[in-house]
Protein backbone atom coordinates (compact mmCIF):
# COMPACT_ATOMS: atom_id res chain seq x y z
CA UNK A 1 0.00 0.00 0.00
CA UNK A 2 3.22 2.22 -0.08
CA UNK A 3 1.87 4.12 -3.36
CA UNK A 4 -2.05 4.64 -1.99
CA UNK A 5 -2.51 8.34 -2.60
CA UNK A 6 -3.13 9.09 1.50
CA UNK A 7 -1.17 7.21 3.90
CA UNK A 8 -2.53 8.28 7.71
CA UNK A 9 -0.91 6.56 11.15
CA UNK A 10 -1.84 8.44 14.14
CA UNK A 11 -1.41 7.44 17.87
CA UNK A 12 -2.41 10.21 20.78
CA UNK A 13 -3.58 9.55 23.92
CA UNK A 14 -5.15 12.84 25.11
CA UNK A 15 -6.94 14.90 25.23
CA UNK A 16 -9.11 11.60 23.61
CA UNK A 17 -6.79 8.41 22.49
CA UNK A 18 -6.75 7.65 18.85
CA UNK A 19 -5.01 4.79 17.37
CA UNK A 20 -5.45 4.38 13.93
CA UNK A 21 -3.69 3.91 10.21
CA UNK A 22 -5.25 3.39 6.91
CA UNK A 23 -4.52 4.30 3.38
CA UNK A 24 -7.13 5.92 0.82
CA UNK A 25 -6.18 5.60 -2.81
CA UNK A 26 -7.03 7.68 -5.33
CA UNK A 27 -10.10 7.45 -6.99
CA UNK A 28 -11.50 5.71 -3.71
CA UNK A 29 -13.88 7.73 -1.10
CA UNK A 30 -13.05 6.37 2.41
CA UNK A 31 -15.83 6.85 5.08
CA UNK A 32 -15.27 6.86 8.61
CA UNK A 33 -18.25 6.03 10.36
CA UNK A 34 -18.45 6.26 14.08
CA UNK A 35 -20.97 7.64 16.70
CA UNK A 36 -20.41 11.48 17.95
CA UNK A 37 -17.35 11.65 19.94
CA UNK A 38 -14.95 8.95 18.43
CA UNK A 39 -12.62 11.33 16.82
CA UNK A 40 -13.64 10.85 13.13
CA UNK A 41 -13.38 14.94 13.08
CA UNK A 42 -10.26 15.04 14.59
CA UNK A 43 -8.74 12.58 12.30
CA UNK A 44 -9.81 14.65 9.45
CA UNK A 45 -8.76 17.77 11.07
CA UNK A 46 -4.91 16.17 11.75
CA UNK A 47 -4.93 15.19 8.35
CA UNK A 48 -5.66 18.73 7.01
CA UNK A 49 -2.84 20.03 10.01
CA UNK A 50 -5.50 21.52 11.96
CA UNK A 51 -4.15 20.24 14.78
CA UNK A 52 -1.51 17.57 16.57
CA UNK A 53 -1.46 14.33 17.30
CA UNK A 54 1.15 12.88 19.50
CA UNK A 55 2.65 10.89 16.75
CA UNK A 56 1.66 11.26 13.47
CA UNK A 57 3.03 9.83 9.98
CA UNK A 58 1.01 11.46 7.12
CA UNK A 59 1.66 10.85 3.54
CA UNK A 60 0.35 12.46 0.43
CA UNK A 61 1.67 10.71 -2.80
CA UNK A 62 5.51 11.37 -2.74
CA UNK A 63 5.16 14.18 -0.02
CA UNK A 64 5.07 13.91 3.44
CA UNK A 65 2.64 16.04 5.52
CA UNK A 66 3.81 15.53 8.76
CA UNK A 67 6.17 12.72 10.19
CA UNK A 68 6.54 13.04 14.49
CA UNK A 69 10.21 11.07 14.24
CA UNK A 70 11.67 12.92 11.38
CA UNK A 71 10.25 16.30 13.38
CA UNK A 72 8.16 17.12 9.59
CA UNK A 73 5.07 19.18 10.67
CA UNK A 74 4.01 21.20 7.46
CA UNK A 75 1.90 23.73 8.30
CA UNK A 76 -1.98 23.93 7.34
CA UNK A 77 -1.52 26.43 4.64
CA UNK A 78 1.07 24.33 3.08
CA UNK A 79 -0.72 21.63 2.41
CA UNK A 80 -2.80 21.07 -0.59
CA UNK A 81 -6.02 19.65 1.13
CA UNK A 82 -9.34 20.61 0.32
CA UNK A 83 -11.33 20.38 3.55
CA UNK A 84 -15.33 21.04 3.78
CA UNK A 85 -16.96 21.78 7.01
CA UNK A 86 -19.39 20.94 8.83
CA UNK A 87 -21.45 24.09 8.87
CA UNK A 88 -19.25 25.55 5.72
CA UNK A 89 -17.52 28.18 7.39
CA UNK A 90 -17.72 30.18 4.66
CA UNK A 91 -16.46 33.85 4.57
CA UNK A 92 -19.23 35.87 5.72
CA UNK A 93 -17.48 39.31 4.29
CA UNK A 94 -16.91 37.63 0.78
CA UNK A 95 -19.39 36.65 -2.30
CA UNK A 96 -19.49 32.92 -3.32
CA UNK A 97 -16.93 34.12 -5.73
CA UNK A 98 -14.91 35.79 -3.63
CA UNK A 99 -15.36 32.62 -1.36
CA UNK A 100 -13.76 30.39 -4.02
CA UNK A 101 -10.81 32.52 -5.45
CA UNK A 102 -9.67 33.14 -1.88
CA UNK A 103 -8.60 29.48 -2.24
CA UNK A 104 -6.67 30.60 -5.60
CA UNK A 105 -3.83 31.67 -4.30
CA UNK A 106 -1.51 29.58 -6.18
CA UNK A 107 -3.00 30.86 -9.65
CA UNK A 108 -2.22 33.42 -11.73
CA UNK A 109 -3.66 36.38 -10.94
CA UNK A 110 -5.50 36.52 -14.55
CA UNK A 111 -6.86 33.22 -13.77
CA UNK A 112 -8.50 33.47 -10.56
CA UNK A 113 -12.05 34.72 -11.37
CA UNK A 114 -12.77 32.73 -14.33
CA UNK A 115 -11.46 29.54 -12.14
CA UNK A 116 -13.80 30.04 -9.61
CA UNK A 117 -16.62 30.92 -11.98
CA UNK A 118 -16.18 27.68 -13.98
CA UNK A 119 -15.91 25.62 -10.12
CA UNK A 120 -19.01 27.59 -9.04
CA UNK A 121 -20.43 26.02 -12.40
CA UNK A 122 -19.43 23.08 -11.49
CA UNK A 123 -21.66 22.75 -8.70
CA UNK A 124 -24.02 24.36 -10.58
CA UNK A 125 -24.28 27.91 -8.84
CA UNK A 126 -22.66 29.69 -11.59
CA UNK A 127 -26.41 32.35 -11.47
CA UNK A 128 -25.30 33.33 -7.45
CA UNK A 129 -21.54 33.75 -8.11
CA UNK A 130 -22.14 37.62 -6.45
CA UNK A 131 -24.66 36.31 -3.62
CA UNK A 132 -23.03 36.35 -0.01
CA UNK A 133 -23.36 33.42 2.77
CA UNK A 134 -26.02 34.82 3.98
CA UNK A 135 -28.12 34.78 0.91
CA UNK A 136 -27.71 31.67 0.37
CA UNK A 137 -29.57 28.19 1.28
CA UNK A 138 -28.17 24.98 3.35
CA UNK A 139 -27.32 23.60 -0.08
CA UNK A 140 -26.32 26.41 -1.72
CA UNK A 141 -23.57 27.04 0.88
CA UNK A 142 -22.63 23.76 1.20
CA UNK A 143 -21.90 23.86 -2.70
CA UNK A 144 -19.81 27.10 -2.42
CA UNK A 145 -17.51 25.34 0.67
CA UNK A 146 -17.23 22.16 -2.11
CA UNK A 147 -16.20 24.90 -5.13
CA UNK A 148 -13.67 26.20 -2.52
CA UNK A 149 -12.23 23.00 -1.10
CA UNK A 150 -11.70 21.95 -4.94
CA UNK A 151 -10.28 25.24 -5.93
CA UNK A 152 -7.31 24.52 -3.90
CA UNK A 153 -6.53 21.28 -6.82
CA UNK A 154 -6.20 19.31 -3.70
CA UNK A 155 -4.49 16.37 -3.61
CA UNK A 156 -6.85 15.15 -0.72
CA UNK A 157 -10.67 15.64 -0.16
CA UNK A 158 -11.63 16.10 3.05
CA UNK A 159 -15.30 15.80 3.92
CA UNK A 160 -16.07 17.06 7.96
CA UNK A 161 -20.32 15.78 7.90
CA UNK A 162 -21.17 17.60 4.95
CA UNK A 163 -24.80 17.10 4.62
CA UNK A 164 -25.64 16.78 8.16
CA UNK A 165 -27.25 20.81 8.00
CA UNK A 166 -28.95 19.85 5.04
CA UNK A 167 -32.18 18.36 4.19
CA UNK A 168 -32.75 14.75 2.99
CA UNK A 169 -33.43 15.91 -0.90
CA UNK A 170 -30.83 18.23 -0.77
CA UNK A 171 -28.82 15.84 0.75
CA UNK A 172 -29.29 13.04 -1.81
CA UNK A 173 -28.55 15.59 -4.58
CA UNK A 174 -25.02 17.00 -3.02
CA UNK A 175 -24.36 13.12 -2.48
CA UNK A 176 -24.83 12.59 -6.45
CA UNK A 177 -22.55 15.48 -6.60
CA UNK A 178 -19.70 14.16 -4.75
CA UNK A 179 -19.85 10.76 -6.34
CA UNK A 180 -20.03 12.47 -9.78
CA UNK A 181 -16.61 14.25 -8.67
CA UNK A 182 -15.17 10.96 -7.39
CA UNK A 183 -15.00 10.06 -11.06
CA UNK A 184 -13.67 12.85 -12.15
CA UNK A 185 -11.35 14.30 -9.31
CA UNK A 186 -8.83 11.76 -9.45
CA UNK A 187 -7.95 12.13 -5.81
CA UNK A 188 -8.40 10.49 -2.24
CA UNK A 189 -11.46 11.41 -0.61
CA UNK A 190 -12.13 11.17 3.48
CA UNK A 191 -15.59 11.34 4.38
CA UNK A 192 -16.32 11.48 7.89
CA UNK A 193 -20.17 10.78 8.83
CA UNK A 194 -22.50 9.88 11.73
CA UNK A 195 -25.17 8.75 9.26
CA UNK A 196 -24.89 5.67 7.49
CA UNK A 197 -26.86 6.78 4.71
CA UNK A 198 -23.68 8.28 3.44
CA UNK A 199 -21.34 5.22 4.09
CA UNK A 200 -23.84 3.44 1.77
CA UNK A 201 -24.21 5.92 -1.13
CA UNK A 202 -21.14 7.07 -1.05
CA UNK A 203 -18.01 5.35 0.12
CA UNK A 204 -15.78 2.94 -1.52
CA UNK A 205 -14.37 2.32 1.51
CA UNK A 206 -15.01 2.11 5.17
CA UNK A 207 -13.68 3.05 8.44
CA UNK A 208 -15.14 2.26 11.60
CA UNK A 209 -14.45 3.80 14.43
CA UNK A 210 -14.90 3.35 18.13
CA UNK A 211 -13.39 5.75 20.52
CA UNK A 212 -10.63 6.16 18.45
CA UNK A 213 -9.69 2.86 17.75
CA UNK A 214 -10.50 1.21 14.09
CA UNK A 215 -13.13 -1.87 14.68
CA UNK A 216 -12.86 -2.62 10.92
CA UNK A 217 -11.57 -1.29 7.87
CA UNK A 218 -11.60 -2.20 4.52
CA UNK A 219 -13.77 -1.86 1.03
CA UNK A 220 -17.76 -1.67 1.75
CA UNK A 221 -18.35 -4.41 0.33
CA UNK A 222 -15.94 -6.86 1.83
CA UNK A 223 -17.09 -5.35 4.98
CA UNK A 224 -20.78 -5.44 4.91
CA UNK A 225 -20.90 -8.88 4.06
CA UNK A 226 -18.97 -9.87 6.95
CA UNK A 227 -21.65 -11.41 9.56
CA UNK A 228 -19.54 -10.75 12.67
CA UNK A 229 -19.45 -6.77 13.13
CA UNK A 230 -21.65 -6.92 15.91
CA UNK A 231 -20.19 -3.19 16.51
CA UNK A 232 -21.99 -2.39 13.44
CA UNK A 233 -25.29 -4.57 13.91
CA UNK A 234 -25.87 -2.73 16.70
CA UNK A 235 -25.20 0.64 15.44
CA UNK A 236 -27.24 0.56 12.07
CA UNK A 237 -27.88 -3.24 11.72
CA UNK A 238 -26.25 -5.06 9.43
CA UNK A 239 -26.74 -5.62 5.25
CA UNK A 240 -24.86 -6.21 2.39
CA UNK A 241 -23.86 -3.77 -0.05
CA UNK A 242 -23.17 -4.37 -3.38
CA UNK A 243 -22.52 -2.34 -6.59
CA UNK A 244 -25.08 -3.32 -9.37
CA UNK A 245 -25.41 -2.85 -12.78
CA UNK A 246 -29.06 -2.50 -14.45
CA UNK A 247 -29.34 -5.10 -16.71
CA UNK A 248 -33.31 -4.69 -17.98
CA UNK A 249 -36.23 -2.43 -16.89
CA UNK A 250 -39.57 -3.22 -17.69
CA UNK A 251 -41.27 -0.07 -17.22
CA UNK A 252 -45.28 -2.52 -18.21
CA UNK A 253 -44.51 -4.83 -14.42
CA UNK A 254 -42.26 -1.15 -13.06
CA UNK A 255 -39.61 -3.77 -12.62
CA UNK A 256 -35.77 -3.22 -13.22
CA UNK A 257 -33.34 -6.01 -13.11
CA UNK A 258 -29.65 -5.76 -11.08
CA UNK A 259 -26.77 -7.80 -11.69
CA UNK A 260 -24.62 -7.46 -8.48
CA UNK A 261 -21.13 -9.83 -9.02
CA UNK A 262 -23.81 -12.57 -10.44
CA UNK A 263 -26.36 -12.30 -8.16
CA UNK A 264 -29.73 -10.82 -10.10
CA UNK A 265 -32.04 -9.10 -8.37
CA UNK A 266 -35.82 -7.33 -9.16
CA UNK A 267 -36.23 -4.23 -8.19
CA UNK A 268 -39.07 -1.41 -8.16
CA UNK A 269 -37.13 1.04 -9.81
CA UNK A 270 -38.73 1.19 -13.48
CA UNK A 271 -37.20 4.92 -14.07
CA UNK A 272 -33.68 3.37 -14.15
CA UNK A 273 -31.88 3.21 -16.82
CA UNK A 274 -30.09 0.02 -18.47
CA UNK A 275 -26.66 -0.50 -18.03
CA UNK A 276 -26.23 2.46 -15.48
CA UNK A 277 -24.79 1.85 -12.03
CA UNK A 278 -26.24 1.61 -8.95
CA UNK A 279 -25.31 1.02 -5.40
CA UNK A 280 -27.78 -1.26 -3.08
CA UNK A 281 -27.93 -2.54 0.23
CA UNK A 282 -30.41 -5.12 1.54
CA UNK A 283 -30.72 -5.18 5.01
CA UNK A 284 -30.19 -8.35 6.85
CA UNK A 285 -33.37 -8.52 8.66
CA UNK A 286 -35.55 -8.00 5.56
CA UNK A 287 -34.17 -11.36 4.38
CA UNK A 288 -35.96 -14.64 4.70
CA UNK A 289 -34.13 -18.28 5.00
CA UNK A 290 -36.23 -21.39 2.84
CA UNK A 291 -34.68 -24.62 2.38
CA UNK A 292 -37.11 -25.53 -0.06
CA UNK A 293 -38.44 -22.74 -2.88
CA UNK A 294 -41.59 -21.51 -2.20
CA UNK A 295 -44.56 -20.59 -4.29
CA UNK A 296 -47.24 -18.26 -4.68
CA UNK A 297 -45.74 -15.42 -3.15
CA UNK A 298 -45.68 -11.56 -3.80
CA UNK A 299 -41.92 -11.63 -3.53
CA UNK A 300 -39.99 -10.80 -6.93
CA UNK A 301 -36.13 -12.33 -5.32
CA UNK A 302 -35.78 -16.21 -4.37
CA UNK A 303 -32.32 -16.10 -4.40
CA UNK A 304 -30.50 -19.43 -4.75
CA UNK A 305 -27.33 -19.70 -2.75
CA UNK A 306 -24.94 -21.97 0.11
CA UNK A 307 -24.29 -21.07 3.50
CA UNK A 308 -20.92 -20.01 4.13
CA UNK A 309 -20.87 -18.40 7.38
CA UNK A 310 -22.86 -18.04 10.74
CA UNK A 311 -22.15 -15.98 13.32
CA UNK A 312 -23.79 -15.55 16.65
CA UNK A 313 -23.21 -13.76 20.25
CA UNK A 314 -22.84 -15.76 22.84
CA UNK A 315 -26.65 -15.54 24.89
CA UNK A 316 -27.93 -13.60 21.51
CA UNK A 317 -31.24 -14.81 20.01
CA UNK A 318 -30.29 -13.98 16.85
CA UNK A 319 -27.89 -15.63 14.50
CA UNK A 320 -26.10 -13.70 11.38
CA UNK A 321 -26.42 -15.89 8.24
CA UNK A 322 -23.97 -15.45 5.11
CA UNK A 323 -25.22 -16.79 2.05
CA UNK A 324 -22.83 -17.04 -0.78
CA UNK A 325 -24.82 -16.23 -4.57
CA UNK A 326 -21.67 -16.20 -7.63
CA UNK A 327 -19.07 -14.03 -5.98
CA UNK A 328 -21.68 -11.95 -4.01
CA UNK A 329 -22.54 -12.67 -0.38
CA UNK A 330 -25.73 -11.95 1.42
CA UNK A 331 -26.20 -11.33 5.07
CA UNK A 332 -29.34 -12.92 6.51
CA UNK A 333 -30.30 -12.05 10.47
CA UNK A 334 -32.97 -14.92 11.88
CA UNK A 335 -33.61 -16.74 14.62
CA UNK A 336 -31.40 -18.92 16.73
CA UNK A 337 -34.80 -20.87 16.65
CA UNK A 338 -35.06 -21.10 12.91
CA UNK A 339 -31.15 -22.04 12.44
CA UNK A 340 -32.19 -25.13 14.27
CA UNK A 341 -35.67 -25.72 12.59
CA UNK A 342 -34.08 -25.39 9.36
CA UNK A 343 -31.08 -27.53 9.64
CA UNK A 344 -28.64 -24.55 8.12
CA UNK A 345 -25.38 -25.29 8.49
CA UNK A 346 -21.85 -24.19 6.56
CA UNK A 347 -21.89 -25.10 3.32
CA UNK A 348 -26.25 -26.07 3.34
CA UNK A 349 -28.31 -25.26 -0.22
CA UNK A 350 -30.09 -22.18 0.55
CA UNK A 351 -32.88 -19.47 -1.03
CA UNK A 352 -32.59 -16.17 0.58
CA UNK A 353 -36.32 -14.06 -0.24
CA UNK A 354 -35.76 -11.00 -0.37
CA UNK A 355 -38.73 -8.35 -1.10
CA UNK A 356 -38.01 -6.05 -3.90
CA UNK A 357 -39.27 -2.75 -1.78
CA UNK A 358 -36.93 -4.19 0.81
CA UNK A 359 -33.42 -3.15 -1.30
CA UNK A 360 -32.25 -0.11 -0.50
CA UNK A 361 -31.13 1.43 -3.82
CA UNK A 362 -28.96 4.47 -5.28
CA UNK A 363 -28.88 4.72 -9.04
CA UNK A 364 -25.90 6.79 -10.01
CA UNK A 365 -26.00 9.40 -12.81
CA UNK B 1 -11.10 79.91 23.30
CA UNK B 2 -8.00 78.06 24.00
CA UNK B 3 -7.29 76.68 20.62
CA UNK B 4 -3.88 75.68 20.94
CA UNK B 5 -5.15 73.55 24.16
CA UNK B 6 -7.80 72.19 21.26
CA UNK B 7 -4.70 71.33 19.08
CA UNK B 8 -2.73 69.64 21.88
CA UNK B 9 -5.72 67.23 22.53
CA UNK B 10 -6.68 66.60 19.05
CA UNK B 11 -2.91 65.79 18.29
CA UNK B 12 -2.34 62.88 21.10
CA UNK B 13 -5.97 61.80 20.40
CA UNK B 14 -4.80 61.10 16.94
CA UNK B 15 -1.11 60.07 18.08
CA UNK B 16 -2.69 58.12 20.79
CA UNK B 17 -4.45 56.20 18.29
CA UNK B 18 -1.93 55.56 15.67
CA UNK B 19 0.74 54.28 19.04
CA UNK B 20 -2.39 51.86 20.08
CA UNK B 21 -4.16 50.63 16.92
CA UNK B 22 -1.33 48.27 15.52
CA UNK B 23 -0.82 47.28 19.30
CA UNK B 24 -4.20 46.61 20.06
CA UNK B 25 -4.64 44.68 16.73
CA UNK B 26 -1.67 42.08 17.91
CA UNK B 27 -2.93 42.27 21.64
CA UNK B 28 -6.38 41.55 20.67
CA UNK B 29 -5.83 38.59 18.37
CA UNK B 30 -2.70 37.07 20.26
CA UNK B 31 -5.63 36.80 23.48
CA UNK B 32 -8.65 36.16 21.07
CA UNK B 33 -7.07 33.05 19.89
CA UNK B 34 -3.50 32.06 21.91
CA UNK B 35 -3.99 29.58 24.80
CA UNK B 36 -0.60 30.44 26.96
CA UNK B 37 0.54 30.61 30.24
CA UNK B 38 0.13 33.76 32.32
CA UNK B 39 -3.11 35.07 29.94
CA UNK B 40 -5.11 35.97 32.66
CA UNK B 41 -2.00 38.16 33.97
CA UNK B 42 -1.67 39.52 30.67
CA UNK B 43 -5.27 40.55 30.59
CA UNK B 44 -5.84 41.91 33.87
CA UNK B 45 -2.49 43.93 33.09
CA UNK B 46 -4.19 45.36 30.27
CA UNK B 47 -7.89 46.22 31.83
CA UNK B 48 -6.36 47.46 35.14
CA UNK B 49 -6.10 51.13 33.51
CA UNK B 50 -9.95 50.97 33.46
CA UNK B 51 -10.53 50.14 36.98
CA UNK B 52 -7.15 52.31 38.93
CA UNK B 53 -8.44 55.91 39.82
CA UNK B 54 -6.24 58.11 37.11
CA UNK B 55 -4.11 59.16 40.03
CA UNK B 56 -2.86 56.12 40.88
CA UNK B 57 -1.84 55.62 37.41
CA UNK B 58 -0.73 58.50 36.87
CA UNK B 59 1.39 57.84 39.75
CA UNK B 60 3.00 54.92 38.89
CA UNK B 61 3.60 56.11 35.38
CA UNK B 62 5.00 59.27 37.13
CA UNK B 63 7.74 57.16 38.86
CA UNK B 64 8.19 55.16 35.97
CA UNK B 65 8.86 57.57 33.24
CA UNK B 66 11.15 59.70 35.51
CA UNK B 67 14.59 60.00 35.38
CA UNK B 68 15.91 57.23 38.30
CA UNK B 69 14.42 54.58 36.15
CA UNK B 70 15.77 53.00 33.40
CA UNK B 71 12.96 53.79 30.82
CA UNK B 72 13.41 57.37 31.80
CA UNK B 73 17.15 57.51 31.01
CA UNK B 74 16.97 55.86 28.26
CA UNK B 75 14.59 58.34 27.07
CA UNK B 76 16.60 61.22 28.10
CA UNK B 77 19.81 60.01 26.53
CA UNK B 78 18.07 59.09 23.32
CA UNK B 79 16.07 62.66 22.73
CA UNK B 80 18.03 64.07 25.13
CA UNK B 81 15.11 65.61 26.99
CA UNK B 82 13.10 64.53 30.00
CA UNK B 83 9.54 62.21 29.50
CA UNK B 84 7.75 63.45 31.98
CA UNK B 85 5.73 66.76 31.51
CA UNK B 86 6.58 66.33 27.95
CA UNK B 87 3.87 65.68 24.98
CA UNK B 88 6.31 62.22 24.17
CA UNK B 89 5.49 61.40 27.85
CA UNK B 90 1.97 62.52 27.86
CA UNK B 91 1.30 60.39 24.57
CA UNK B 92 3.19 57.29 26.41
CA UNK B 93 0.68 57.84 29.34
CA UNK B 94 -2.59 58.07 27.05
CA UNK B 95 -1.65 54.81 24.92
CA UNK B 96 -1.43 52.91 28.41
CA UNK B 97 -4.54 54.63 30.31
CA UNK B 98 -6.13 53.68 26.36
CA UNK B 99 -5.14 50.34 26.01
CA UNK B 100 -8.35 48.56 27.42
CA UNK B 101 -10.57 50.83 25.30
CA UNK B 102 -8.65 49.72 22.28
CA UNK B 103 -7.81 45.89 23.22
CA UNK B 104 -10.99 44.53 24.65
CA UNK B 105 -13.18 45.43 21.68
CA UNK B 106 -10.63 43.89 19.02
CA UNK B 107 -10.28 40.98 21.18
CA UNK B 108 -14.15 40.44 21.28
CA UNK B 109 -14.07 40.74 17.52
CA UNK B 110 -11.61 38.43 16.55
CA UNK B 111 -13.03 35.99 19.70
CA UNK B 112 -16.52 36.12 17.13
CA UNK B 113 -14.81 34.61 14.58
CA UNK B 114 -15.77 31.07 14.69
CA UNK B 115 -12.64 28.79 14.73
CA UNK B 116 -13.81 26.89 11.54
CA UNK B 117 -13.54 29.80 9.93
CA UNK B 118 -10.38 30.27 10.69
CA UNK B 119 -9.23 27.21 10.10
CA UNK B 120 -10.89 27.61 6.66
CA UNK B 121 -8.81 30.26 5.86
CA UNK B 122 -5.86 27.99 6.41
CA UNK B 123 -7.04 25.32 4.61
CA UNK B 124 -7.47 27.21 1.27
CA UNK B 125 -3.86 28.05 1.51
CA UNK B 126 -3.40 31.77 3.60
CA UNK B 127 -0.80 32.07 5.55
CA UNK B 128 -1.32 33.53 9.16
CA UNK B 129 -0.75 37.29 8.03
CA UNK B 130 -2.83 36.60 4.58
CA UNK B 131 -5.53 34.84 6.88
CA UNK B 132 -5.41 38.28 9.47
CA UNK B 133 -5.41 40.91 6.61
CA UNK B 134 -7.65 39.30 4.14
CA UNK B 135 -10.48 37.19 6.68
CA UNK B 136 -9.88 38.38 10.52
CA UNK B 137 -9.66 42.13 10.01
CA UNK B 138 -12.61 42.52 7.61
CA UNK B 139 -14.93 40.27 9.87
CA UNK B 140 -13.43 42.31 13.28
CA UNK B 141 -14.04 45.66 11.26
CA UNK B 142 -17.09 46.88 13.35
CA UNK B 143 -15.22 46.30 16.57
CA UNK B 144 -12.07 47.71 15.24
CA UNK B 145 -13.69 50.91 14.72
CA UNK B 146 -15.42 51.05 17.75
CA UNK B 147 -11.93 50.25 19.34
CA UNK B 148 -10.67 53.34 17.75
CA UNK B 149 -13.65 55.65 18.15
CA UNK B 150 -13.61 55.09 22.45
CA UNK B 151 -9.90 55.61 22.36
CA UNK B 152 -10.19 58.79 20.29
CA UNK B 153 -12.82 59.89 22.43
CA UNK B 154 -11.68 59.18 26.05
CA UNK B 155 -8.11 60.61 25.05
CA UNK B 156 -9.84 63.67 24.28
CA UNK B 157 -11.75 63.45 27.92
CA UNK B 158 -9.09 61.70 29.72
CA UNK B 159 -8.31 64.45 32.75
CA UNK B 160 -6.33 62.57 35.65
CA UNK B 161 -3.77 60.71 34.00
CA UNK B 162 -3.29 63.97 31.84
CA UNK B 163 -2.80 66.06 34.69
CA UNK B 164 0.02 63.80 36.93
CA UNK B 165 2.29 62.92 34.02
CA UNK B 166 1.64 65.77 31.30
CA UNK B 167 1.26 69.22 33.90
CA UNK B 168 -0.38 72.02 32.76
CA UNK B 169 2.15 73.58 29.59
CA UNK B 170 0.63 75.42 26.81
CA UNK B 171 1.29 74.11 23.40
CA UNK B 172 2.80 70.92 24.68
CA UNK B 173 0.89 68.99 27.60
CA UNK B 174 -2.34 70.99 28.58
CA UNK B 175 -5.17 69.57 26.59
CA UNK B 176 -8.46 70.80 26.17
CA UNK B 177 -9.62 69.27 29.16
CA UNK B 178 -6.91 70.83 31.55
CA UNK B 179 -7.90 74.24 29.98
CA UNK B 180 -11.14 74.31 31.45
CA UNK B 181 -10.63 73.43 34.66
CA UNK B 182 -7.56 75.89 34.33
CA UNK B 183 -10.66 78.22 33.00
CA UNK B 184 -12.93 77.46 36.35
CA UNK B 185 -10.16 78.26 38.48
CA UNK B 186 -10.31 81.81 37.98
CA UNK B 187 -13.98 81.69 37.16
CA UNK B 188 -14.03 82.45 33.37
CA UNK B 189 -16.92 80.81 33.40
CA UNK B 190 -17.39 81.11 29.92
CA UNK B 191 -14.32 80.30 27.73
CA UNK B 192 -14.82 76.98 30.03
CA UNK B 193 -18.00 76.61 28.54
CA UNK B 194 -17.27 77.35 25.12
CA UNK B 195 -14.90 74.82 25.04
CA UNK B 196 -16.58 72.01 26.98
CA UNK B 197 -18.91 72.44 24.12
CA UNK B 198 -16.33 71.97 22.12
CA UNK B 199 -15.23 68.92 23.63
CA UNK B 200 -18.99 67.51 23.77
CA UNK B 201 -19.49 68.52 20.31
CA UNK B 202 -16.47 66.37 19.14
CA UNK B 203 -17.22 63.81 21.01
CA UNK B 204 -21.05 63.50 19.85
CA UNK B 205 -19.62 63.81 16.09
CA UNK B 206 -17.13 60.89 16.75
CA UNK B 207 -19.82 58.90 18.13
CA UNK B 208 -22.13 59.51 14.83
CA UNK B 209 -19.41 59.05 12.34
CA UNK B 210 -18.22 55.41 13.97
CA UNK B 211 -22.45 54.56 13.60
CA UNK B 212 -22.56 55.32 10.10
CA UNK B 213 -19.20 53.90 9.45
CA UNK B 214 -20.32 50.43 10.83
CA UNK B 215 -23.91 50.83 9.54
CA UNK B 216 -22.30 50.99 5.96
CA UNK B 217 -20.49 48.18 6.76
CA UNK B 218 -23.33 46.22 8.24
CA UNK B 219 -25.40 47.05 5.24
CA UNK B 220 -22.55 45.95 2.85
CA UNK B 221 -22.31 42.50 4.78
Amino acid sequence: MADAALRVRLRQTTPMPLDVDFTCATGDVLAIFGPSGSGKTSILRTIAGLRRADDAAIHCGAETWADTAAGVDVPAHLRPAGFVFQDYALFPHLSALGNVMTALGHRPRADRAPRAAALLGLVHLGEASERRPAQLSGGERQRVALARALARDPKVLLLDEPFTAVDRAVRRKLQDDIDALRHSLEVPMVLVTHDFDDVVRLASHVLLLERGHAVACGPVGELMARPDLTWLRDAVGLGAVFDARVTAVDPVRGLATLDADGMRLLVAEPAAAVGSQARIRIPAREVILATAAPQGLSLHNVITGRVTGLHHEPGGSHVVVQVAVGQARLLAEVTRDAVVRLGIADGVPIHALVKSVSIDLRVRR
Amino acid sequence: MDWTALGVSLRLATATLALLLPVGLWLGHVLATRAFRGKLLVEALVTVPLVLPPTVLGFYLLVTFGARSPLGQAFQSLVGQALPFSFAGLLLASAIANLPFVVQPIQRGFEAIPPDVRDAASCCGLSPWQRFRRIEVPLAWPSILTAAMLAFAHTLGEFGVVLMVGGNLPGETRTLSIAIYDRMQVFDDRAAGVMAATLLFVAVGTLMATTALSRRHASRG
